[in-house]
């Protein structure tokens, strides 16, 4: 189950790169969004997969009894799509506001800022 | 529970909250921001004093004990950069006041710009690295809003690269998180330092390193280091005076925050790798920096490639990796943190004067504003590293540094260096304040009366300019002990895991 996850976190990696790298604003944005989920994959995947067996005490126990799903990534990923899903609202406003103040989606045209 | 540690935190939220509810209300919000920002100043001024006195403080919130709560933890570092953010938010907040425009401000100007201090100040609290990423996020958070609020063409062609960038050094940085994560199975900075060495004795010594140079890289891209720096120059001069001031005083020097608490605490396994490496990055970085200072032609531009080059400097004391290289680090931070945000403000004034940010179009300042020119000097001289102004002993304690251990080349080139940014900064004296004004000069309709309260600020950053230089021993002494607990993660660590009350 991890290399195929290694596989697609290598692919959502990648396409991400592509898009960022791409001239079009809207493609920059699909990047930015596919690198969240890519990072978000990462840290389940590294925190290694564990199958059916959730962090809970039974009732009979004290303690937990090794192996179980380390619920700490779970709990990261979930405020990192959090802030992600705030940041890419962000964007996607800053996005249509450049479109309307330059006029292109083009970010070869955006080169007035640069040095 | 220990009140000094939190109200860094909780005051520039609630002055952020508050000044949201008056929104409506010009008057009103503008008074909540300056109290709030004074507040802020005696809290971190109060927090250095407690930290100097009974060392180390820590504390976990919700009582959560050390490796599973969230902790927030002041050493002498710590709070001397919190301490900087408070002297910067007030500065800047009196410069706002007077500076920003009124449709900003009934845009929740005040109110970001707090939120945005508490971003800072929560980084540099918090004993956790999950956590630095969050106050990472708050503060880029509060940054893009401020830095696109205005919505002129240049300033949402720098929002873009500059929104760009930081996102992907946050998903870096997250990335890092995560395999850190994997291999240590705890992200708290304490326990890290305490179990690291253990832990990375079984793992391939390659994937330690890989992982520093994760980090390296996703704080480096926050820190504008060489090759990293594009997005800073690109866009730091595009938001109005008072933004860039911030955001130049502030926010790269978190990275470079993060990025010292890092290699000093946890990646300290190979040093002659990875702090070799960074001393070469520092090198890279001051030389691009002015470099590229040299090649411009507006005050805010030049201006902007002066922080890269400035970065350098910092890291430097980074790599050669000794206390006393560390103190001149902390030190040259502080005294750049306040210069470079003096600047920032005094370019300010001189393009509302000129009416341009073109330094060809300048001129004649000297003439009619001499205070002005004099205000300019104290902290351009002192970025140049010229006795018996902070930056003297900034330079002098890094270059001491780089002797003692014999890194000749790197103190070569922070002299070079040190010799175009004075250059650079004649240059600006020479366009904006000495040479007689051109011919044409635009709608210049601000008289000289109305920007008198512009100074006030200047003069309260430029005045503390002069106390860091004329109390240089006392100051170096402080900046030195913070190196040497930079040094000894053990107090770190005893203070965070050990003594909890």
């Amino acid at each position: 189950m991890e290399i195929i996850l290694a596989f697609v976190i290598g692919g959502l990696f990648a396409a991400s790169i592509y898009m960022l790298l791409r001239r079009s604003l809207v493609k920059l944005l699909i990047g930015l969004a596919l690198l969240s989920h890519a990072t978000n994959l990462l840290i389940f995947t590294a925190a290694k997969l564990t199958r059916g067996n959730p962090p809970v005490i039974g009732a009979d126990a004290t303690a937990l009894t090794p192996p179980f799903a380390d619920p700490l990534p779970q709990a990261l990923i979930l405020t990192a799509i959090v802030i992600s899903f705030g940041v890419m609202a962000f964007a996607l406003a800053l996005a249509y506001r450049v479109y309307r103040s330059v006029g292109t989606d083009d970010l070869d045209q955006m080169r007035g800022t640069d040095v | 529970m220990n009140l000094t540690l939190i109200l860094p935190i909780t005051i520039p939220m609630l002055t952020a909250i508050l000044t949201m509810l008056l929104l409506k209300s010009r008057r009103a919000q503008r008074a909540v921001s300056m109290l709030g920002a004074l507040a802020l100043f005696v809290a971190s001024l109060w927090l250095l004093a407690d930290v100097w006195r009974n060392g180390i403080q820590a504390e976990q919130m919700g009582n959560w004990p050390a490796p599973y709560g969230v902790t927030l933890v002041a050493d002498l570092f710590g709070a001397i950069m919190v301490l900087l953010a408070g002297i910067i938010g007030l500065a800047v907040a009196m410069y706002s006041l007077v500076s920003i425009d009124p449709e900003r401000e009934a845009f929740g100007y005040h109110s970001l710009y707090h939120f945005l201090l508490m971003g800072v100040c929560g980084a540099f609290l918090t004993g956790d690295l999950f956590n630095l990423y969050v106050w990472f996020e708050v503060m880029l958070m509060a940054s893009f809003v401020l830095m696109a609020l205005g919505g002129e063409r240049g300033q949402m062609e720098g929002a873009i690269k500059y929104v760009t960038l930081n996102l992907l050094s946050s998903a870096l940085f997250l990335s890092a998180l995560g395999l850190l994560y994997a291999m240590a199975g705890t992200l708290n900075m304490a326990d890290l330092a305490a179990k690291f060495s253990s832990i990375t004795a079984a793992q391939p010594h390659g994937l330690v390193t890989t992982l520093a140079m994760l980090f390296l890289v996703a704080f480096g891209i926050k820190a504008a280091v060489f090759p990293l720096f594009f997005w800073l120059p690109a866009s730091y001069h595009t938001p109005p005076a008072a933004v860039s001031a911030l955001f130049a005083g502030l926010l790269t020097k978190v990275g470079v925050y993060a990025l010292i608490r890092v290699f000093t605490l946890i990646f300290v396994q190979d040093v002659g790798y990875t702090h070799t490496l960074i001393l070469v990055i520092a090198g890279l970085t001051m030389v691009t920096g002015v470099l590229g200072a040299v090649a411009q032609n507006e005050f805010r531009r030049v201006l902007s490639f002066h922080i890269v080059s400035q970065i350098g400097y910092m890291i430097m004391g980074l790599g050669l990796f000794t206390p006393y290289a560390l103190a001149g680090s902390v030190f040259y931070i502080a005294h750049h943190i306040i210069v470079k945000t003096n600047l920032f403000l005094v370019s300010g004034i001189v393009e509302r004067l000129g009416g341009t940010p073109e330094l060809k179009k300048l001129g004649g300042l000297y003439q009619s504003q001499p205070s002005l020119a004099l205000l300019f000097l104290v902290p351009a001289m002192s970025l140049a590293g010229l006795p018996p102004l902070s930056g003297f002993f900034a330079k002098l304690s890094l270059v001491r540094a780089g002797l003692e251990v014999g890194q000749y080349t790197i103190v070569a080139v922070s002299l070079g260096v040190g010799l175009l940014t004075l250059f650079s900064m004649i240059k600006l004296w020479n366009e904006a304040f000495w040479k007689p004004v051109p011919e044409v000069v635009g709608n210049n309709s601000e008289t000289a009366a109305n920007l008198r309260a512009w100074l006030i600020p200047i003069a309260f950053l430029a005045s503390i300019t002069i106390i860091i230089g004329g109390i240089a021993g006392q100051t170096f002494a402080l900046a030195l002990l913070a190196g040497e607990q930079l040094m000894n993660p053990a107090l770190y660590i005893q203070a965070v895991l050990g003594g909890a009350p």
